[in-house]
């Protein structure tokens, strides 16, 4: 499924808008940098609770569809300037990560 | 090992500590430059993850250093070097969960005892090098198979 339409299934909002035609095949829920790294898949939409500029470096370097950071917690200014010049797909929702998980599993993303 | 006729370094530069807004980016270049080359995606992903590690670790750990890349036969080599303060214990650092970092860098999510367990996991073959108050060296080669 194309992020673009995922975004729109979650509700989420959108703060930089990369490729949306980015294909989203997996998800990666995760907040220990090292562990994201090493998990992650090219093409997940990985979910986080941290909103600093490391998070475009991982985006950047795991090649993920795109980045939730979940609970409407604070996204750096820093880091929407990184996700931007990378062109990252980089998103906000108000919703939990277990949430969020919850309804990228009922979309069909497995 | 080491530098030698078969031996081209594609990357070298300085890595300053504390410096996390640059934090990847040594990592990104490097990247962009094995898919230059035409290294596979599999091989990309486990030098990415290598030298991304790598590259925090003396961002977090280190008083500044460098990170460097070698092209040898049949394998790639990762170098980070740093002039200190050196790993009091190298067995004891790459025990997973083992971690020296202050509680600041672990709310960013660095510091969980994972990144030398990782570049350990990733590399084929591992040097550590370190000397207290003079620096560590690692080594990290990749096969390219």
């Amino acid at each position: 499924m194309k992020i673009k339409k995922v975004a729109s299934e979650l509700e989420l909002e959108r703060v930089v808008a990369g490729d949306e035609a980015a294909e989203v095949t997996g998800v990666h829920v995760g907040d220990l940098l090292s562990n994201v790294m090493s998990r992650a898949q090219a093409g997940d939409l990985w979910i986080t609770i941290q909103g600093h500029q490391n998070v475009a470096a991982i985006a950047l370097l795991t090649e993920v569809a795109g980045v939730v950071v979940a609970e409407g917690l604070d996204i750096d200014d820093d880091t929407i300037v990184k996700a931007e010049e990378k062109g990252i797909n980089l998103y906000q929702s108000q919703l939990s990560s277990y949430q969020l998980a919850g309804q990228l599993y009922d979309l069909g993303i497995k | 090992m080491g530098s030698n006729a078969d031996s081209k370094e594609i990357i070298n530069a300085e890595v300053e500590a504390g410096d996390f807004s640059s934090g990847g980016e040594i990592s990104s270049k490097l990247k962009d430059l094995l898919r230059k080359l035409g290294t596979s995606s599999k091989l990309i992903r486990k030098i990415a993850i290598i030298t991304y590690e790598l590259e925090m670790n003396i961002i977090i750990h280190s008083e500044g250093g460098s990170l460097a890349a070698e092209v040898n036969p049949g394998r790639i080599d990762i170098i980070a070097r740093d002039e200190g303060p050196g790993i009091e214990d190298v067995d004891k650092a790459f025990k997973p969960g083992y971690s020296t970092a202050s509680e600041s860098v672990r709310e960013m999510g660095f510091g969980a005892g994972m990144g030398l367990c990782n570049i350990k996991n990733y590399a084929d073959n591992l040097e550590v090098e370190s000397e207290l108050g003079v620096g560590t060296t690692i080594r990290a080669s990749i096969d390219l198979k």
